[in-house]
């Protein structure tokens, strides 16, 4: 088979697992690393899994490519934070099937907490490094990719932005290859790293790099585009296309396999140059590493640390030229909101009235910390809301955590929130845990998790049970609510604040997006009744307007008939659409 | 030379069919074809942009400022947002729906009276009608999307059949005849 198709960089690279003969995936879900994992899922062929983080995932596929098949492992760039041990100690013990990292950074933080730069894991974990710029090279290096790993017996970072993942282009596709299965050969003196045997993996490790450096020279990943001699661009990943297109006169470096850099290869270009820019996103590293050899060369006077670079920018910074356009209007920002009927937001009405102290987390209701809710003080990072509150209570006393709760998802409960949970019941913590349960993962775009029931190719698969886990660890207070009943649960919510000991509340309904029977028409205003009072509008629905009378108003394309305000409102003015 | 179509609306609009059923209509006249779209937290009732762009060769995905050929606007505030990004002579199609952000609910905002009139103002080529109610009159509020699109194929080369094929591909066969009335709707806008 081979023909051309419209894919995303994601496709792309679950297609170029396919071909290149993948066996076994985990992944956790991320933006913008998500689909990958869902269009891997999709093939027979291959194992994929969703793992409950990535520090699993990772550990599953480092063990499924020492078990001797191609393997694969996904994330958004701050999953490796979470991941970063097991993959510093795989640099070490090599694999034996091949094995792909694959890392999706968000520079301008579209859907992400941070931007950072990824392309520091490959130096830290010492391990090469490749960055595709389209969606067909999506294909070619992950096969190309799996090459490398199993040549140098080493894992590989695939690091991808998210304007490579999410953007389409052409792809030729072919047919998948089968991998022999390797043989399991036990070799402590590899595998097994206590001190001594770690020692002399280190050295490994060094020479591994000497001689990734040389591939790095003669690679074609790494190729020379010699155009006019006057200014010369040594760029990677999707800036090469934006390259492309502001300067078509320029001369290029472009570099594929971007760890460890081709020192000659640079050189030689630089040579060949009269002025020498690297187009680079976030940190200089690039920059900096050439730099330390002596050579001339400039890029992060001319591009910002912060956010994306675009082709305006290459255009005006290094051609001088500008292209007109209109200005900017001033327009209202229109940032993301709890969905319409979203189960999320009956209890951040209530932590909103109770007006208490909130450590959050991250998922769809990271959107309860914006107006009118402004119900969360706090977030950090996936599973850390346990955390906060615990040592808030540690540093304020215990008064404090009778006005303070921590509320975390399904999903990211069962991804790090366990191990909090574990920390307060030992650690004797009086702290109040809000476990949002809407039966999935629905930030990212609708994963299951270990507790909807079903695995990642959408069988059936066992629940692992939230209230029996915190149980188990020790809570004794554990209740569960329907966040649709307000008044379920704020009674819910004083009770277990005063409790002096760890309470978990569990408010379960699921996801509107989810379960579209719940959707009913849309409720509306009995103007008669309403007083223009606003208390429909505490809780922060899209749907609730004014009009020009000053009452409420329902935007009947938009509601999907939840209810939350009729409880709301003070003058029973909001009654059910037919 | 390269088309630049900006799509852009509220996130839960509707945006993403549109772009995939323009993207394979862009597909299917032989061209390259590259195409953007943000996924994640901006879904999530956000402002979001698609950008499709097709020609003899396309090298980025993004569209600067100032070139893209045309824009559809799913929502007016949204149409104003992104105005800028439209060529001197470039054409803009605009549902004419409000859809008040945020900031507007909670009363920390406006939501400017007269947007219609800013986007008049700033280009010359501008097409304006009311999309959920052309689909609801076909039977789905839904199909807003594929009026828009109905309109766009009226500024693009391309054959109404190519259209009609992609369509009847990528729309489930149920609401098939509600989108086909849809995609007619909007042709027929643009001669009013
Ligand atoms: C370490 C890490 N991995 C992945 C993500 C991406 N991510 C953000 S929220 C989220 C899922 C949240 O799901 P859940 O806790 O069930 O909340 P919901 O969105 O369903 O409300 C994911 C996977 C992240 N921010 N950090």
């Amino acid at each position: 088979m081979m023909s051309k198709v419209l894919l995303t960089g994601n496709e792309a690279v679950a297609r170029g697992a396919y071909e290149a003969g993948v066996k076994v995936l985990s992944a956790y879900p991320g933006t913008p690393s998500t689909e990958i994992p869902e269009n891997m899922a999709k093939y027979d062929e291959i194992y994929a899994e969703w793992a409950p983080n990535e520090k699993v995932a990772m550990e599953v596929a480092i063990g499924a490519a020492v078990g001797g098949v191609r393997s694969m492992v996904t994330m958004k760039h701050v999953g490796v934070n979470v991941a970063a041990d097991p993959l510093f100690t795989s640099s070490y013990t090599g694999i034996n099937g091949g094995l792909v990292i694959v890392s999706a950074d968000d520079p301008g933080m579209h859907s992400s907490q941070d931007e950072q730069d990824n392309r520091y894991y490959a130096r830290f974990a010492k391990i090469p490094m490749i960055e595709p710029a389209d969606s067909q090279e999506c294909l070619d290096f992950v096969k190309e990719a799996y090459e490398i790993s199993e040549k140098f017996d080493t894992p590989v970072f695939m690091r991808m932005t998210t304007r490579v993942c999410h953007s389409q282009s052409l792809v030729e596709v072919h047919d998948r290859k089968e991998q022999e299965l390797k043989p399991y050969v036990k070799d402590a003196s590899k595998y097994v790293v206590m001190p001594a045997v770690a020692r002399k993996r280190h050295a490994v490790v060094e020479q591994r790099l000497l001689e990734l450096q040389k591939f790095s020279e003669e690679t074609s990943l790494n190729r020379v585009e010699m155009n006019s001699k006057e200014v010369g661009i040594i760029v990677s990943g999707v800036l090469y296309q934006y390259v492309k297109e502001a300067l078509p006169e320029a001369s290029i470096l472009k570099l594929g396999f971007s760890w460890p850099l081709p020192r000659k290869k640079i050189e030689a270009f630089a040579a060949s140059v009269k002025d020498l820019y690297v187009v680079e996103e976030l940190d200089p590293l690039i920059e900096q590493e050439v730099k330390s050899w002596g050579i001339a060369i400039s890029g992060k006077e001319h591009f910002p640390r912060c956010g994306e670079v675009f082709t305006e920018m290459i255009r005006q910074e290094i051609a001088g030229d500008c292209l007109q356009c209109k200005e900017e209007s001033a327009a209202v920002g229109r940032p993301p909101v709890l969905c319409p009927g979203c189960p999320h937001r009956g209890i951040f009405y209530v932590l909103s009235k109770l007006k208490v102290n909130v450590t959050g987390d991250i998922g769809c209701y990271s959107l309860g910390a914006t107006p009118p809710l402004n119900a969360m003080d706090i977030i950090i990072c996936m599973g850390a809301s346990i955390g906060l509150a615990h040592g808030m209570e540690k540093a304020r006393g215990k008064e404090f955590s009778k006005h303070t709760v921590a509320v975390i998802g399904d999903s990211t409960f069962m991804h790090s929130g366990i191990t909090g949970i574990i920390n307060a019941v030992y650690n004797q913590s009086n702290i109040t845990v809000v476990i949002m349960d809407n039966r999935i993962t629905a930030m990212t775009g609708h994963q299951d998790n270990p507790t909807t029931g079903f695995n990642a190719k959408g069988e059936p698969a066992p629940i692992v049970d939230i209230e029996g886990i915190c149980r188990a660890c020790g809570v004794k207070r554990v209740q569960v609510v329907d966040p649709a009943d307000i008044e379920a649960t704020m009674k819910a919510v004083k009770e277990e604040l005063v409790a002096e000991e760890p309470s978990v509340i569990i408010t379960r309904r699921p996801c509107i997006l989810l379960d579209k029977k719940q959707m009913k028409p849309a409720f509306y205003i009995n103007k008669e009744k309403c007083t223009g009072c606003g208390m429909c509008m505490k809780s922060g629905c899209p749907c609730i307007g004014k009009d020009e009378n000053g009452k409420a108003e329902i935007n009947d394309s938009t509601c999907v008939g939840c209810g939350l305000c009729m409880q709301l409102c003070p003058f029973g003015a909001i009654e059910k659409g037919e | 030379m390269v088309k630049n179509i900006l799509i852009v609306g509220v996130g839960g609009q509707g945006t993403i069919l549109a772009s995939r059923i323009l993207s394979q209509v862009a597909l299917s006249t032989g061209q390259d074809v590259k195409v953007s779209e943000i996924h994640g937290m901006s879904q999530r009732g956000g402002s979001v942009v698609t950008q499709v762009r097709f020609g003899d060769k396309v090298y980025s995905p993004i569209i600067e400022p100032g070139t893209a050929d045309m824009i559809m606007a799913f929502e007016k505030l949204e149409a104003l947002r992104w105005l800028h990004w439209l060529k001197e002579d470039g054409q803009i199609i605009v549902n004419d729906q409000k859809m008040n952000p945020m900031p507007v609910v909670t009363g920390v905002a406006k939501y400017p009276d007269d947007v219609l009139e800013q986007i008049r103002s700033k280009c010359k080529n501008v097409l304006i009608f009311d999309a959920l109610h052309a689909a609801r009159d076909c039977g789905s509020d839904k199909a807003a999307n594929v009026v828009l699109l109905g309109a766009l194929s009226k500024y693009m080369n391309i054959d109404r059949e190519t259209w009609i094929t992609v369509i009847t591909k990528l729309v489930p066969q149920k609401f098939l005849q509600v989108n086909l009335d849809a995609f007619a709707a909007g042709e027929a806008l643009t001669e009013k």
